[in-house]
């Protein structure tokens, strides 16, 4: 009997994308898929709701598998959110994919979603890298559906993530090992070998400096669905092992505040708008690292809290400038302008998301952007605080202004397109809404203080020093913008892919590999020249020994193995007498 | 089942000389009759009648204890016994088994091969050949040993020779086998004189018991140790003894093949065994010597030699035939570790080879009843146009390169392993190497029959044409025996392996009572 309350919720959301993959391909069918779509998600929540409100800390599905114990499902404060979360990008991706018809793009939508909730739900540290695993499987064949030229983004994306993973391997079986093969999936630090590349792999996935280049280099590549789908869940899902692994871990906070830096440059020179947002998905990925590596109560409900608006708005900001490229058919910021004429609403609910990301007042990631600034100072770490300040700005910069500016205002591209599809304005609405609650001052954001996992003092956001300081910061941006573009200095959109750090291996790598690969060639050919020849030879002496007419097989006459027995006896003889006395 | 509940109460005290006798007096009968039906009726009967008395008979032992049988009520020093033992009623099991699997098959196959007249003769070597073979077992007196070795070798040397309407090489081949099968009967029956001269009795116990009191006795035993062991080496095709094997092998009537190469050397091997730990001693150090160095260097040997001439034969059943040798080639490596693991795996996988081999001759004569074939180049497209025999052929040959979950692995997984723990970690590289080189004769053939189209006669491919039922029953019987054994389905692995150990302790005397020397 299987009993619902004990199988992690996610195995039905991975069910339900197998159904979608082996259900016959003819006309209609993607009714029904559509129905999975929009199903699965809800009722996975549904399960983690059922299951949170029997007990707070929810432990079942133990295996013991070869001497190991696995925990295949845990539901604490923790792991409860992330859950929520995942069902919930889950739920809006899947009506923001309403339209499409496309049967693999629903199922690895599903699976993908399916298995990241099932890793973060996983209790130790197999189950996660099983999981770990599948999420870069199934999410590959999104990147896929972006068409031609995605192969090979795709294929890059897939080796990192393999990777990835079998460095979390390694690094739990060594982790485990130190602990006296106890797999359970708790606080790991960094005292063993073991903890080095547990962080290495988790810093892979949510786009450490220097491990980020998949990240600006898939996304953009993907379908319209399949980046908003991508940036719902793999580098949150990282995250969350980081959060579970490595809180309070100090390197954590450096390695954050670079990261909230670095991308910011990029993205300000960036035309292609679906990769400035990769890139301030990486800048914001940076905030959460640093509050991780802060750790503590405030910073950690900071993070948990920003990685639930989060999702929500960057799924905002990737969906509108999605259903932009679908009526227009691209996302290069030199090829659009002034669609606000055609696209008013998809308008209103981008500004809606660049204003959240940006942290505006009432809008989302102000309450939460704020708590992990307030953990900095108050650990008095003045240099990341600053460094963290100046992202902020950044931000603005570029996913505040540049993304909407270009977009819908701007110079006017001449297009006349229709509105975006009502299935994509729905899904639009629904985060733009939660935007909005989620940092209402009187009684939203206490909401999300209610799914914090940490005991903590109420933080207060909404004060007025807090409030002022904020919009000056903001405006500050702003008014830099304006003046830069006012004189001309601003980088103007260029059509031009920027490679960054991953010219390592796409330009540098390529060509080492294209060298070793025709030395290798003819190294092998000699090799195989000379083992052939080689090997030849002594098949062909061993064909004139043991073949019919060989002289180890000819069928002799009796004399001669009569012969054989006498020798047989006569060498009999001498062992008994020579060994055996 | 206990079957020996059910049989009469005189089978059970008489059991051991109704095993000899019934075949021989039978022998006798069928020679004279006239038709051939009636011939294969009455031998087929025969050997149901013996595997139900040897299965009773086995359990009875296994209830009671070794069933020990005075000929002619005259106690054993002085009379000769009979015994059947725990080593010897699997190998009783066996023989009569195997004899009864391929008279089934000999109906349709006998037909094609032997001639008319000489049908019911041939089935009279044939029974004749099992009561020497259950003689061999089943006797305690030395001397009788030689008698009833005597009586298997002969029939076989006559059964062989009756392959000559099929293939004339057979004449010859029965020719080479009969001279030096004599040779090695000769051998050993030296063996037993000399041994006769130090101890003074025939009976084995009692031999046993004497050499033991003199602590291996004088330079005669060992000299008769020395001859009974290149005899018996000879039987059993020891490696540089075996070249009577491959040409009797390959030109016997198919029946007498499959028989032959699942039984005679089995029995072979078994007084081997029967010799080297029940009337000598590993004790002993000659024997230890011996056992180290020749039996266990030869076994080696034998298995990378022969598994090298198997591979690049053109002839099938040849290439089977050497296969055997190499096989052997294990068995004596169990047997020569002499620990009671090695030689419970040595037991082991004299079953299960008896097994296997029997399966793959049967396909193989199937496949020549059907399309007169029996070289490797002929195969091609066998597995489209005899499906079900190339089924059972594939299967016994992934048992003998030894893939998991079949008989061939269980055995020599045992033996590696019991290797490894006998301090010869070397020889568990060799044990690989032979398996390596039996992927590959086996898998040339496979390859040929399954991945080249069937051959063109008059610009048509070949059609379909399956062996009869009566062949396909028994070579199926024993593909689905291995598989059996090698995923333990009804305990069948259990009871083997249960068996070889029973007969292993029974050998090193560790913990099994009554071992009788």
């Amino acid at each position: 009997m299987i009993d619902l309350m004990n199988i992690n919720p996610g195995l039905w959301i991975i069910l339900a994308g197998l159904i979608c993959a082996l259900f016959p391909k003819t006309d209609g069918t993607h009714y029904i898929r559509k129905v999975f779509l929009i199903a699965a998600p809800i009722f996975a929540g549904w399960l983690i709701f059922q299951m949170h409100s029997v007990e707070p800390e929810y432990i079942r599905g133990v295996l013991n598998f070869g001497g190991i114990e696995l925990t295949t499902l845990r539901i604490d404060g923790l792991s409860l959110v992330w859950g929520y979360l995942f069902c919930l990008a889950g739920l809006i991706n899947g009506i923001y994919g309403l339209h499409e018809k496309c049967r693999i793009t629903d199922s690895s939508a599903l699976i993908y979603t399916g298995a990241a909730v099932a890793g973060v739900l996983a209790g130790d540290m197999i189950t996660l890298f099983i999981f770990w695993e599948l999420t870069a499987i199934s999410s590959v064949f999104l990147v896929w559906k972006g068409g031609e030229h995605a192969y090979a983004a795709g294929l890059r994306y897939l080796a990192i993530h393999v990777f990835s993973g079998v460095l979390l391997l390694a690094g739990a079986v060594m982790v485990a090992q130190s602990r006296g093969g106890d797999f359970t999936f708790n606080f790991i630090g960094l005292n063993t070998p073991g903890g080095w590349l547990m962080m290495i792999a988790m810093g892979i996935k949510c786009g450490f400096p220097l491990l980020h280049n998949w990240m600006q280099d898939a996304y953009p590549k993907a379908s319209i669905t399949g980046t908003v789908i991508l940036a719902s869940f793999t580098t949150k899902f990282a995250i969350y092992a980081l959060a579970r692994g490595f809180e309070g871990v100090d390197i954590l906070i450096w390695i954050g505040a670079i990261m909230t830096c670095f991308p910011v440059f990029f993205a300000v020179v960036e035309n292609d708008l679906r990769r400035v947002l990769a890139y301030s998905l990486n800048n914001q990925l940076g905030f959460m690292v640093c509050g991780i590596g802060i750790g503590g109560a405030l910073a950690m409900n900071g993070v948990v809290g920003q990685v639930f608006v989060h999702v929500i708005f960057k799924g905002l900001l990737f969906m509108s400038i999605g259903a932009v490229m679908y009526r227009t058919g691209t996302a290069k910021a030199s090829e659009l302008g002034g669609l606000f004429r055609s696209m008013p609403f998809t308008a209103v609910l981008c500004l809606i998301g660049a204003g959240s990301i940006a942290a505006f007042p009432l809008l989302a990631a102000f309450v939460t952007k704020a708590m992990i600034l307030a953990a900095a100072l108050e650990e008095h770490l003045w240099v990341p605080f600053a460094m963290m300040l100046f992202a902020s700005a950044g931000v603005m910069e570029h996913s505040g202004i540049k993304v909407p500016h270009f977009t819908f205002f701007a110079h006017d591209s001449g297009r006349r397109v229709k509105e975006a599809p009502w299935n994509m304005l729905v899904a639009m609405s629904l985060a733009g809404l939660l935007c909005i609650v989620l940092a209402w001052p009187w009684g939203g954001y206490e909401l999300l203080y209610s799914l914090m996992p940490f005991e903590m003092e109420a933080y207060k956001p909404y004060t007025w020093d807090h409030v002022v300081f904020q919009l000056q910061l903001l405006f500050a941006a702003i008014f830099a913008f304006t003046l830069l573009k006012r004189f001309g200095v601003y980088p103007a959109e260029r059509r031009a892919e920027i490679i960054d750090s991953d010219w390592l291996y796409r330009r540098l790598g390529l060509n080492v590999a294209l060298w070793t690969s025709a030395m290798w060639d003819r190294l092998n050919f000699q090799v195989n020249r000379l083992t052939k020849r080689s090997l030849g030879q002594v098949g062909q002496k061993l064909y004139q020994m043991f073949s019919p007419a060989g002289t180890m097989s000819e069928a002799a006459p009796s004399g001669l193995p009569a012969v054989l027995v006498a020798g047989t006896l006569l060498v009999t003889l001498i062992v008994i007498y020579v060994l055996g006395t | 089942m206990d079957l020996s509940l059910y049989m009469p109460e005189w089978l059970v005290t008489h059991g051991p000389a109704f095993l000899i006798v019934l075949p021989l007096l039978m022998a006798a009968i069928t020679a004279v009759f006239p038709g051939r039906k009636l011939a294969w009726w009455t031998t087929t009967f025969v050997t149901l009648i013996l595997v139900l008395s040897a299965v009773a008979l086995a359990q009875f032992e296994l209830a009671n204890g070794m069933d020990v049988y005075q000929m002619g009520g005259w106690a054993p020093p002085h009379g000769i016994s009979l015994k059947i033992d725990a080593l010897s009623a699997p190998v009783l099991v066996l023989i009569s088994a195997m004899a009864l699997v391929t008279m089934i098959y000999a109906m349709p196959a006998t037909l094609a091969e032997i001639e008319p007249k000489k049908r019911a003769p041939y089935y009279a070597a044939f029974l004749l050949c099992i009561a020497g073979l259950l003689g061999m077992v089943v006797t305690e007196d030395a001397f009788n040993v030689f008698v009833f070795l005597e009586v298997s070798s002969i029939s076989t040397y006559v059964l062989v020779a009756l392959g000559s309407s099929r293939d004339r090489r057979a004449l010859v081949s029965a020719y080479n086998y009969l001279i030096l099968g004599s040779i090695g009967a000769t051998f050993f029956v030296i063996g037993i004189g000399f041994l006769y001269m130090e101890t003074g009795t025939l009976n084995m116990a009692d031999m046993a018991r004497i050499l033991t009191e003199l602590n291996g006795g004088s330079r005669v035993s060992m000299v008769a140790f020395g001859f009974i062991i290149v005899g018996l080496g000879l039987k059993l095709a020891m490696f540089p003894l075996h070249t009577w094997l491959p040409g009797a092998y390959a030109y016997a009537p198919t029946q007498v093949t499959a028989f032959l190469a699942s039984t005679a050397t089995k029995a072979a091997l078994y007084l081997l065994l029967r010799f080297t730990f029940f009337i000598f001693s590993p004790d002993f150090a000659y024997v230890d010597a011996v056992l180290v160095f020749l039996i266990f260097g030869l076994g080696i040997v034998g298995m990378i030699f022969a598994s090298l001439q198997a591979i690049f034969q053109t002839d099938a059943r040849r290439m089977l035939a050497y296969s055997s040798v190499g096989q052997v080639g294990y068995m004596l490596l169990g047997i020569g570790i002499a620990t009671t693991a090695s030689l419970s795996a040595a037991y082991l996988h004299l079953i299960n080879h008896a097994v296997i081999k029997g399966g793959l001759f049967l396909a193989l004569g199937a496949m020549w009843y059907r399309f007169g074939i029996t070289r490797v180049d002929d195969f091609r497209g066998l597995s489209k146009t005899m499906p079900w025999t190339m089924g059972a052929f594939t299967l016994c040959g992934f048992s003998l390169i030894g893939v998991p979950f079949t008989a061939g692995f269980v055995s020599k997984v045992a033996l590696a392993q019991s290797a490894a723990a006998g301090g010869y970690w070397w020889a568990v590289g060799f044990i690989m190497v032979s398996s390596i080189l039996a992927v590959i004769y086996v898998g040339r053939v496979l390859m040929v029959a399954y991945f080249r189209s069937p051959p063109e006669i008059d610009g048509k491919p070949c059609v379909k044409n399956e062996a009869p039922l009566r062949m396909l029953v028994p070579m199926w019987a024993m593909a689905l025996l291995s598989i059996a054994v090698g995923m333990n389905i009804f305990g069948a692995s259990d009871i083997l392996v249960g068996a070889s150990e029973r007969a292993a302790s029974l050998l090193t005397g560790t913990t099994f009572p009554g071992t009788g020397g």
